[in-house]
């Protein structure tokens, strides 16, 4: 009696035991069972699903607006719709127009909110519950960070949108994730020559930092290349993300002795920086018996536009203008014109190149695999995407390539002409050994 | 001393619009009770009041862009510059002056239809249930301007004539001393405007028995006096002066959806330090916390303090409410 008790009381307690099991095992996100599938979220279908995770509020709404309008040509391009834009003149190409490996492409969009969290919420979502196999997008450094790393935990790649701090393929790269954007080091390197040329070596800077992790590495990056020239750092004053009204941190600027203000800020931030500055008479200072400057080191088409007249005669960097005149940029420009009746931004430009590079690596490696996808990009070597010769450097994750030193054009031709390109400082000058900014790949989790 | 005097304007120019958004809000629970959370949503829609009339004056004519040969580009040419020439064009410049004209009614109107239609219900309900209501119609407008406007910030220009910098420097004998001359516009604007509803309330009966009422809403109500129907007014009054404070925002800030959640946090900071329901208190507040706020940036202090700038309104709260319980001019 006891030993039946006992036994029925065992089976009791194994059934339990194995329904707890179990009932967690179903719970778990399929995020953590990798076993389950060859990888995570491999497309069984006619259809593969890509992850667009862009900012439609906050600080970047305007580049993820433009991003997000780029992902959806991107996806037309690849699906073998509308004129074929970039398809038609990238080298090699392994894509057909007929999907990716033949499955239709298709895309589910998230809000980052310019937001780490909200933009990892948004990532687990897409990878979780819509079964994307590769995610893509971002206009800040802080947000693609936070969701490269989750994209090398769960296991699918990360192809950054817009993010230029060094830190995105310096100390926390991950084998997951790829940047085809540059960054605040190469941004340094290409702008101090154009700096003192028109400056001269005798400058006195004053930075206004957006205060995250892309504020941090250009203000390291300029005064880095700056001060290296002879110029001195008055001052570097950090400043809260989508502060709005400026005013509080640019009044100390204009006594503080400085001659030159950098912004190191982007997006509206930038706009309403610059707007502010300009307000407060600063471009039309004379200290140190000098004319005082002001130089905003990344730069765009869209910042010039919201920034209107300010940003006549000052000096910046950017990945890629509309106004390139190789053969994949005029492809592309078209392309997106015809679509949207606009030219394409900096930002639009890279999210589109990064979803074709994406599709094309997995046609080069034959599956959506992502280990076997990222060792196609690993060192891939590409041209005719509108920035000239590049590569997928394997050390790092980071492309290289030549860079644009662009200055807010004094005589538009068009409503569009906003940018003037200054000088396009070759990949030699702008490279730097994968070492130097730390970090550690570590090994595909798939 | 330079340095001094532009910290000193910098922190008078932000606090005329605290004061002005934390005016309207006392106004609001003084007379009514009710704590208003729709308040910067309600700044907000001023805001929009002049985008909307920055868009109906630039309704434009699309012509082809012969400059751009890849695709089909539009240039846009206003329609009031086709057809008024130089006057069609300084009319568009000046969308922000005729937006406070044009604000004044549509404020008035959208203040009666929020207390008639949802405020009015819950007089008489607790705080918690007033602040969740007002909340939530808070949400409801920022959506609706959200799907309307989309979420990017819009720009909207001063007058050319006062977009640049006076040159203030030269009533002090300091050399090159600058300040943009709309934000000097709206420090005057605002105690304009506070002047005006303090003098509404102390010089005219209305604001008199609005005064009593305030004191003592049932003795005045047994005089005969329909108090109820004054306070709806003040509702519609608070709706203007918050209105008019987005309007004339607009050039120092490009609004979007966001903005009057942005405010409305710091506001009820300065209501609270203020005294609640007290209106000088609520003005001297917005301008102390202005300043201070506008000091605690300047970089010899943030040496010393690292980002002091960000928490000074809240800590000086906390001190304040430490010491002072109901506020700098609060009454027990």
């Amino acid at each position: 009696m006891t030993k039946n008790s006992k036994t029925t009381n065992e089976s009791r307690r194994d059934f339990l035991k194995i329904t707890a099991v179990g009932g967690l095992a179903a719970s778990a996100p399929m995020i953590f069972m990798k076993n389950a599938h060859a990888y995570v979220n491999e497309p069984k279908g006619a259809t593969v699903t890509l992850g667009f995770n862009v900012p439609q509020t906050g600080a970047y709404a305007d580049e993820g607006a433009d991003e997000l309008r780029a992902y959806k040509l991107a996806v037309k391009h690849l699906n073998g719709e509308g004129d074929g834009g970039l398809l038609n003149t990238m080298k090699p190409l392994s894509l057909k127009g007929s999907g990716i490996l033949g499955k239709k492409v298709q895309y589910v969009t998230g809000d980052t909110q310019t937001k780490s969290d909200a933009a990892r919420a948004s990532a687990k979502r897409m990878i979780e519950k819509d079964g994307a196999v590769m995610i893509t997008g971002g206009s800040s450094s802080g947000v693609a960070i936070a969701v490269q790393s989750l994209c090398q935990e769960a296991g699918v790649i990360f192809m950054a949108g817009l993010t230029h701090s060094n830190d995105t393929t310096g100390k926390d790269k991950r084998k997951h994730g790829f940047r085809h954007f540059f960054n605040t080091e190469m941004s340094g390197a290409a702008l101090a020559p154009i700096l003192e040329k028109e400056f001269g070596k005798d400058r006195v800077a004053y930075h206004l930092t957006a205060d995250y992790t892309w504020g941090w590495s250009q203000e390291g990056s300029i005064k880095k290349y700056t001060e290296a020239l002879g110029w001195k750092t008055q001052s570097a004053v950090r400043t809260p993300l989508g502060a709005g009204d400026f005013s509080q941190y640019i009044t100390p600027v204009l006594n503080s002795g400085a001659d030159v203000l950098v912004l190191n800020h982007y997006g509206k931030d930038m706009v309403n920086s610059l707007t502010q500055a300009v307000q407060f008479g600063l471009r039309d200072k004379q200290v140190n018996g000098k004319d005082f400057q002001i130089v905003v080191p990344l730069f765009s088409r869209l910042m010039a536009q919201g920034a209107g007249e300010n940003i006549k005669g000052i000096f910046g960097s950017t990945n890629w203008n509309w106004s390139l005149k190789d053969a994949g940029s005029q492809a592309f420009v078209k392309s997106f014109g015809a679509e949207y009746g606009f030219p394409p931004s900096q930002a639009a430009h890279t999210c589109y190149v990064q979803t074709l590079l994406y599709a094309n690596a997995c046609e080069m490696a034959g599956t959506f695999n992502p280990c076997d996808v990222i060792a196609a990009l690993e060192g891939f070597k590409f041209d005719g995407m509108g920035n000239g010769p590049t590569e997928y450097r394997a050390e790092d994750h980071q492309c290289f390539k030549d860079v644009l030193v662009v200055r807010g054009n004094e005589n538009p031709s068009s409503q569009f002409d906003l940018l003037e390109v200054v000088d396009i400082t070759p990949r030699a000058k702008v490279e730097y050994p994968a070492s130097m900014l730390g970090g550690d790949l570590g090994s595909c989790n798939a | 001393m330079d340095a001094f005097l532009l910290q000193i304007l910098n922190g008078l120019d932000k606090g005329g619009a605290y004061a002005l958004i934390a005016l309207g809000l006392t106004l609001v629970f003084g007379t009514l009770g009710v704590v208003n959370f729709a308040h910067g949503a309600l700044f907000m829609l001023g805001a929009f009041v002049a985008v909307s009339v920055q868009n109906l004056l630039t309704i434009s004519k699309k012509v082809k862009d012969e400059s751009i040969t890849f695709f089909d580009a539009y240039k846009e040419t206003p329609y009031l510059e086709i057809w008024w020439g130089d006057t069609g064009t300084a009319l568009i410049d000046y969308a922000v002056p005729i937006s406070i004209v044009i604000a004044i009614p549509v404020m008035l109107l959208i203040g009666l239809a929020v207390e008639r239609g949802l405020v009015r219900h819950f007089y008489k309900r607790e705080h918690a249930d007033q602040i969740l209501v007002t909340f939530g119609l808070a949400i409801v407008l920022q959506e609706i301007i959200k799907a309307n406007y989309g979420a990017n910030p819009i720009p909207v220009g001063a007058p050319d004539i006062v977009a640049g910098s006076a040159n203030i420097g030269a009533l002090f004998g300091i050399e090159g001393l600058v300040y943009p001359w709309w934000r000097m516009i709206y420090l005057l604007f605002s105690l304009a405007i506070i002047a005006g509803v303090f003098a509404f309330l102390h010089l005219t009966t209305f604001g008199m028995v609005v005064r009593a009422g305030m004191h003592d809403r049932e003795t005045v109500g047994l005089l005969g006096i329909n108090i109820e129907r004054r306070f709806t007014i003040i509702f519609g009054l608070a709706t203007i002066v918050v209105g008019l404070a987005g309007v004339m925002y607009t050039p120092i800030l490009p609004p979007d959806y966001h903005m009057g959640m942005d405010f409305l946090v710091l506001s009820f900071v300065v209501v609270v330090v203020g005294g609640m329901g007290s209106l000088p208190g609520a003005v001297a507040a917005g301008f102390l916390l202005g300043i201070l706020q506008s000091f605690f940036s300047m970089n010899e202090v943030k040496s010393i303090l690292p980002g002091i700038d960000q928490i000074i309104i809240y800590l000086i709260a906390v001190i304040i409410l430490l010491v002072r319980p109901r506020g700098l001019m609060g009454k027990d």
